[in-house]
């Protein structure tokens, strides 16, 4: 746990690094690189902690299944970590139906995962349908974004 | 030919003028103006009637029991005219009023009552009510309140807590207390209790709490596994029908609140939410996809017997069955926006009663003739876009904003309060 803790704090200073310099690509990856392997920076930047749904879809698309099947990897490696799998909906849908439909994508990311061997005791699930957009927007491009799953690390 | 102005009106003709009416100050106490001013505002919001201004008023004293100078009230094309009194009483107030009727010269109704003084507002929407009722032949709907969600913050991490006002926006209090997010508030038939959804500390997954409005005591409604959400009280009270899902699916089930025995509705692979009782209990409205978009059916209320009500074009959700059995609400997704319609409950009839970039969640006025719903607008710049409640008739032709603190979502008119 100690070192985890120590690895957390170095993301955390990297991130910030990454940040205040600027954006430029070329040391955007440079900071990506050096994230302290097992990390939940590493885990973010390196892995990729969400995948994306078309419209009122839940199932995983190639990219999608591209991104699982790099978090399962890196789930069996580092497996002190427990995830919470947050199943979101882009606004254009009504609040209940859409806790029902991020309820469905959570579980299709978490099935995937187990079937690629992660153990499902480590694997939760909770929608917030349309109560937590990332990005805030109203335009085709934010409602992309917002239509995932984020595998949460504990 | 321009109708000569009445004391009634048939508002489910197509076209109508609003009943001008005039309101005198009640007399005998201060707080007898106060509550004309409730009554003026009640009835000018509800769209159907055009109270006169008082600067225009011609008779300046009008006693609040015998008759007034009917032909200065009709000089100024007045159809009614409201007086009234308040009388200290041993600690209590005694308030008369009565509604004269101009157009032919004799009183239309009147009503007398003794309560205590803090009661002034509930009073005025009762006389309100009463007004409503004889001019228009339906049951009022102001002596109501209105449970919603208050939202403010980022729009990446808005807090939405439940708050109860009265119909009009007066007597605001708060709920929950912010710290998680609490959604979907429905009062059970005496007002007493609201169920909600609300989400754990620590981001633990919503669950449906049931929870006493004047107490503030609240418990879990049944401890399952999984989400728990979209609650609703049956007419009678004995019950709330919810969904509940497991392993990613969500179905329907009903709780009888007392025993709290459970009761699974649906078994489909689909999301079936929202749920909704008939009036009489017997039968429910709910949205689902089993059929690939969602789209609205009806069922017993045991469960079983399921039929699609919606054929038209987009998806359909949030049916709400209206308290007179005659209409269902619903929110209506298409590529051209959101809209708020009523349909009949098998499914004809359907009529548009309000759209935008996002209309949602109606619900009903208790006399089944007024539907009170909120407005999104668009997010833009990283802030999240005013959220708002609005009311409209059931003919679509009178909107108005209904006014709250803080934005404001997922309104649930509540039935006439008990007197």
């Amino acid at each position: 746990m100690r070192m985890i803790k120590a690895w957390m704090a170095m993301a955390a200073m990297v991130v910030v690094a990454a940040c205040s310099s600027n954006t430029n690509d070329q040391q955007a990856s440079a900071a990506t690189t050096s994230v302290a392997p097992g990390s939940v920076g590493d885990f973010r930047q390196n892995v990729g902690d969400r995948v994306f749904f078309d419209t009122d879809m839940s199932t995983i698309n190639d990219e999608g299944r591209q991104t699982l099947n790099r978090q399962a990897e890196w789930l069996k490696k580092y497996s002190n970590y427990q995830v919470t799998i947050e199943g979101h909906c882009d606004e254009r849908g009504t609040r209940e139906y859409n806790l029902a439909l991020g309820e469905r994508r959570a579980n299709s990311a978490r099935q995937y995962l187990i079937a690629q061997g992660v153990p499902a005791a480590r694997l939760k699930t909770i929608s917030y349908g349309k109560e937590r957009p990332d990005p805030v927007g109203s335009d085709e491009a934010a409602w992309a974004r917002n239509r995932r799953a984020v595998s949460a690390l504990q | 030919m321009p109708a000569r102005a009445q004391l009634t009106i048939d508002m489910t003709r197509p076209s109508f003028e609003p009943v001008p009416i005039a309101i005198v100050d009640f007399k005998g106490d201060s707080v007898g103006a106060q509550m004309a001013g409730v009554i003026r505002n009640d009835l000018q919001n509800s769209g159907l009637f055009r109270v006169i201004p008082q600067g225009s008023y011609i008779q300046q004293n009008v006693d609040a029991t015998s008759p007034p100078q009917f032909p200065s009230w009709r000089q100024i094309g007045a159809a009614g005219l409201v007086v009234g009194q308040v009388v200290q009483s041993g600690g209590n107030i005694k308030v008369d009023f009565r509604l004269w009727d101009v157009v032919v010269g004799q009183q239309a109704t009147g009503l007398s009552f003794t309560s205590q003084p803090s009661n002034w507002r509930r009073l005025a929407h009762i006389i309100a009510d009463a007004i409503y009722k004889r001019v228009t032949g339906e049951e009022g709907y102001f002596d109501t309140r209105v449970a919603y969600v208050s939202e403010s913050g980022p729009g990446n991490n808005r807090t939405k807590r439940i708050a109860i006002m009265d119909q009009d926006g007066a007597n605001n209090r708060y709920i929950t207390d912010g710290r998680t997010i609490a959604l979907t508030p429905r009062f059970s038939p005496t007002l007493q209790e609201i169920v909600y959804m609300a989400y754990g500390e620590n981001n633990t997954p919503p669950r449906v709490y049931l929870q006493n409005v004047d107490s503030g005591r609240r418990e879990l409604l049944g401890n399952f596994p999984g989400m728990s959400f979209a609650p609703r009280f049956s007419p009678d009270g004995t019950k709330v029908v919810m969904s509940i899902s497991a392993d990613g699916n969500s179905d329907l089930y009903e709780m009888d609140v007392r025993g709290r025995q459970l009761r699974r509705l649906t078994n489909t692979p689909a999301i079936d939410t929202s749920p909704c009782y008939s009036n009489d209990g017997t039968q429910i409205v709910f949205n689902s996809d089993r059929g690939g978009a969602q789209q609205l059916y009806v069922m017993s209320s045991g469960g079983g017997g399921e039929r699609r009500i919606s054929f038209g074009e987009g998806r359909y959700a949030t049916p709400v069955w209206s308290p007179r059995g005659d209409f269902i609400a619903f929110t209506k997704i298409s590529s051209g926006g959101f809209g708020i319609g009523v349909m009949r409950p098998d499914g004809s009839g359907e009529r548009t009663l309000a759209s935008g970039f996002l209309v949602e969640g109606p619900t009903w006025a208790p006399n089944g003739r007024v539907i009170m719903f909120f407005r999104g607008q668009p997010s833009g710049g990283g802030r999240a876009g005013a959220v708002t409640l609005h009311q409209v008739d059931i003919t679509g032709r009178f909107e108005r904003q209904v006014p709250t603190p803080t934005d404001a979502s997922d309104p649930a008119w509540s039935p006439l309060i008990p007197q």
